[in-house]
């Protein structure tokens, strides 16, 4: 069962994640957008989309940080474990609720406006309680297990960040998983889940962060050129004799 | 020297009576899709009025085009690159849907399905966004024809400075119609916004277009076209704009606006400009400087020595050919009576204008006076100003000498003219008065009265070596999606693109000239008139002559 839970599940999701953004980068250039719907509402989005995003980017960032960086790297530059529990915690929290209090706008804002809940998919719907879920908990694990210590002293960056990185290098070490206080796994399975959804959703648009913009020419000339923009061969535009 | 082709186009306002057939020939053509009905490529704006999107000239609101700094460099007027990042999540300066108006349909099927009342069933407009019941309050021209102008065209942006001088009583109101497209600039903000990259000005024609493929929705564009002629597909979730009809245009057809319009007010042709002065032309220090230094971008194609450059540069030779015999080319340079609209933004744009006499002329006419008689007109065009300067706020930022020259021109051929279709001697005075010899005048006046289909359209085909890329068969047009995306399973827009649905040029012109019927069968009684576009006679459209 454990390695179930934390080696092939979250294997496999990391194949539907990788295959599925290949798949519909090829498939779907068309379909890759934010699909915003600022044009039918405004007010609440200048406010909620925002703070989302932005609480959103302090949040990946911290888990950048929780689980990539071994806690001999920062003992080594003399950050012992109060300071960063510390910092991680007061991060983690405002960015957490920036997030979260964003998200509530959001989905308010998705469910009230009329013409806003018309456009929204399945898919985007299913993605809303992945992701809801997955911030809920991580919330709960900062709050719960580091402020208020529920359920015993819980240090992540011993168990659950090792185990992220032997699961990055291809040697999962699923017992530290299953030792992990069970908010750290639910929060770990809902997050491997919105992975295996985010190819297929309006996500896909985190990755077309516009970085380039800083870069390029203001203005684009472009002219025909030989070879055909997509990745997919053109169709053929006859029949096949016989 | 870096010289350039771009495809652009004229239109004589005397002449648009405000029938709208450009723009729903267009909206048939390119926007009658979900996602697309409040999308007008083309829109014709009774001015003075608040046009479309409502209010859309006022850039101390919207931000639109660009402005020049203190350091003599331009800057996007929304801001520039980090600030466009920043504020990614929430386009603080986009338009609301509230701004161009809420699109609607009727419920038609109470007509049918209603149980016997004692009132009459009624189709209630209902909102295509929301799809609730709406009351319809307004459109893309709901002040057509200064409809409700005490109210509206008073907000009219361009009236800033001159409102104390104008009085909207309707019956002293001056009016003409104003038809708008995309610019397609050669210093396009929009694609100066884009932060895909997505929007590109072709190298060949000057097209400008948005890449469907590339576009992430970030919606920049539409705040930073000063003209708001980018629209958000509130379906597909991507941006779209006019396309000058390039599907059309490479294969030597003019524009359906263009096409259809039922005044033949609109010219297209190539004009050839330097690709390195637009920058600097575009930054010089005065507004009014605008419209001279655009001109001075553009070059002579018959100078030897811009044709040398044109050839370095790779301008196949029929293209400088039809650059010599661009209609659009004369009406700027040679006659020098179009104008661009709002050089104030420092886009460049590249749909020009003919100034509308007729405001004044009518004021002449109802005086009683000859409104033909050069001296009338003449003291008219100095007295009104008005009109002069309202003129001068759409076309010259606010320069009144540009706008009096074209009028004078324009009131000159009136007065020339008359004598000549009355049989008198020509008064060559009249045409010096204006700087014109009098075979300039009368072919001027040829060009803007009387000019034919061949002479309105110059448009070079594209190449056969490109042709390739002309074939809808391929996935690479950039906006072959035009078609219209299919609901898959990303929601509406996703998966595979169809080709561009509008007609299939080459097909027809094979149509046309081909000695059998596509698809066999006998030609009589078989002729498909949606698709006859008035060239040649296909056979059994006419019955037979007795000679043949």
């Amino acid at each position: 069962m454990n390695v179930f839970l934390w080696v092939i599940v979250p294997y496999l999701c990391l194949a539907v994640f990788v295959v599925g953004h290949l798949w519909r980068y090829r498939y779907d250039k068309f379909g890759w957008t934010t699909r915003s719907s600022q044009l039918y509402e405004d007010r609440l989005l200048r406010l909620g989309s925002p703070l989302f995003h932005f609480g959103m980017l302090g949040v990946v960032g911290g888990h950048v940080i929780g689980l990539l960086v071994p806690r001999s790297w920062t003992e080594a530059v003399g950050i012992d474990d109060h300071l960063y529990h510390y910092v991680a915690v007061i991060g983690g929290l405002i960015a957490g609720v920036m997030a979260l209090v964003g998200m509530t706008i959001l989905i308010y804002r998705r469910r009230t406006v009329g013409p806003v809940f018309s456009a929204t998919t399945v898919m985007d719907k299913v993605m809303y309680a992945f992701l809801g879920a997955a911030i809920v908990l991580g919330m709960w694990n900062t709050i719960a297990g580091s402020i208020f210590s529920l359920g015993g002293e819980y240090n992540y960056r011993e168990g659950v960040s090792v185990w992220y990185r032997s699961f990055l290098a291809f040697q999962p070490d699923a017992d530290l998983m299953a030792d992990a206080p069970i908010g750290f796994q639910l929060h770990a399975l809902v997050a491997f889940g919105l992975f295996a959804l985010w190819p297929f959703t309006r996500l896909v648009h985190v990755f077309s962060a516009p970085v380039g913009y800083l870069t390029r020419p203001y203005i684009v000339y472009r002219t025909r050129d030989e070879r055909p923009l997509g990745n997919a061969a053109p169709r053929r535009g006859w029949d096949r004799v016989g | 020297m870096k010289v350039m082709a771009q495809m652009a186009m004229v239109m004589n306002l005397d002449k648009c009576i405000g029938c709208h057939t450009c723009s729903v020939t267009c909206k048939q053509a390119w926007t009658n899709r979900t996602g697309t009905e409040y999308v007008w490529f083309n829109n014709v704006e009774t001015r003075p009025g608040l046009g479309y999107p409502r209010t859309y000239e006022d850039q101390e609101t919207w931000q639109g085009g660009w402005v020049r700094k203190d350091n003599g460099r331009l800057a996007l007027r929304s801001g520039g690159r980090l600030k466009k990042l920043f504020t990614i999540f929430s386009n603080p300066k986009l338009p609301s849907i509230q701004d161009y108006y809420e699109p609607w349909t009727y419920d038609y099927e109470t007509l049918t399905s209603s149980p016997q009342t004692d009132t009459f069933p009624v189709a209630r407009p209902k909102s295509l966004i929301s799809g609730k019941d709406m009351n319809v309050e307004w459109s893309a021209n709901w002040d057509d024809d200064l409809g409700g102008s005490q109210e509206h065209a008073a907000r009219d942006v361009m009236l800033k400075g001159i409102e104390d001088k104008v009085r909207l009583e309707f019956e002293e109101t001056f009016m003409f119609y104003l038809p708008r497209i995309c610019e397609h600039c050669l210093n396009p903000s929009c694609a100066a916004s884009c932060p895909s990259g997505a929007i590109y000005k072709r190298a060949e024609d000057g097209i400008v277009l948005v890449d469907q493929d590339r576009c992430r929705g970030w919606r920049m564009c539409v705040s930073g076209c000063p003209y708001k002629k980018v629209y958000f597909n509130h379906k597909t979730g991507k941006a779209e704009k006019c396309t000058f009809c390039y599907p059309r245009v490479e294969v030597g057809i003019p524009t359906v606006c263009s096409e259809t319009c039922v005044g033949r007010l609109r010219y297209i042709g190539l004009v050839l400009y330097d690709a390195d002065k637009v920058l600097e032309a575009a930054s010089v220090e005065d507004d009014h400087d605008l419209y001279a230094a655009q001109r001075s971008v553009f070059l002579d194609p018959d100078d030897p020595e811009v044709q040398r450059a044109a050839e370095r540069a790779g301008i196949p030779g029929d293209w400088m050919e039809a650059a010599r015999r661009s209609p659009v080319w004369a009406l700027i340079n040679k006659y020098q009576v179009a104008l661009p609209l709002h050089p104030e933004y420092r886009t460049m744009p590249m749909v020009w204008y003919i100034p509308p006499l007729s405001p004044v002329v009518d004021v002449v006419r109802d005086t009683g006076v000859d409104a033909e008689d050069r001296g009338n007109l003449f003291a008219a065009i100095d007295a009104l100003r008005i009109p002069v300067e309202y003129l001068a706020n759409l076309f010259t930022a606010g320069d009144t000498e540009p706008v009096d020259g074209v009028l004078k021109k324009l009131a000159a051929m009136r007065s020339y003219m008359r004598d000549i279709n009355l049989g008198r001697d020509p008064d060559d005075s009249i045409p010096e008065a204006v700087g014109m010899s009098g075979e300039e005048m009368y072919e001027m006046f040829r060009l803007l009265a009387i000019a034919k289909y061949d002479e309105r359209y110059v448009i070079p085909t594209a190449h056969a070596e490109q042709a390739h890329a002309l074939e809808e068969l391929a996935t690479e047009c950039p906006v072959s999606e035009y078609g219209g995306g299919q609901q898959d399973a990303f929601g509406e827009g996703s998966g595979y693109p169809t080709p561009v649905a509008v007609e299939n040029f080459r097909m027809l012109q094979d149509r046309q000239t081909a000695d059998e019927l596509v698809g066999g069968g006998t030609k009589e009684g078989r002729v498909n008139l949606l698709n006859w576009d008035g060239k040649g006679s296909p056979e059994g459209l006419f019955p037979p002559r007795g000679d043949s």
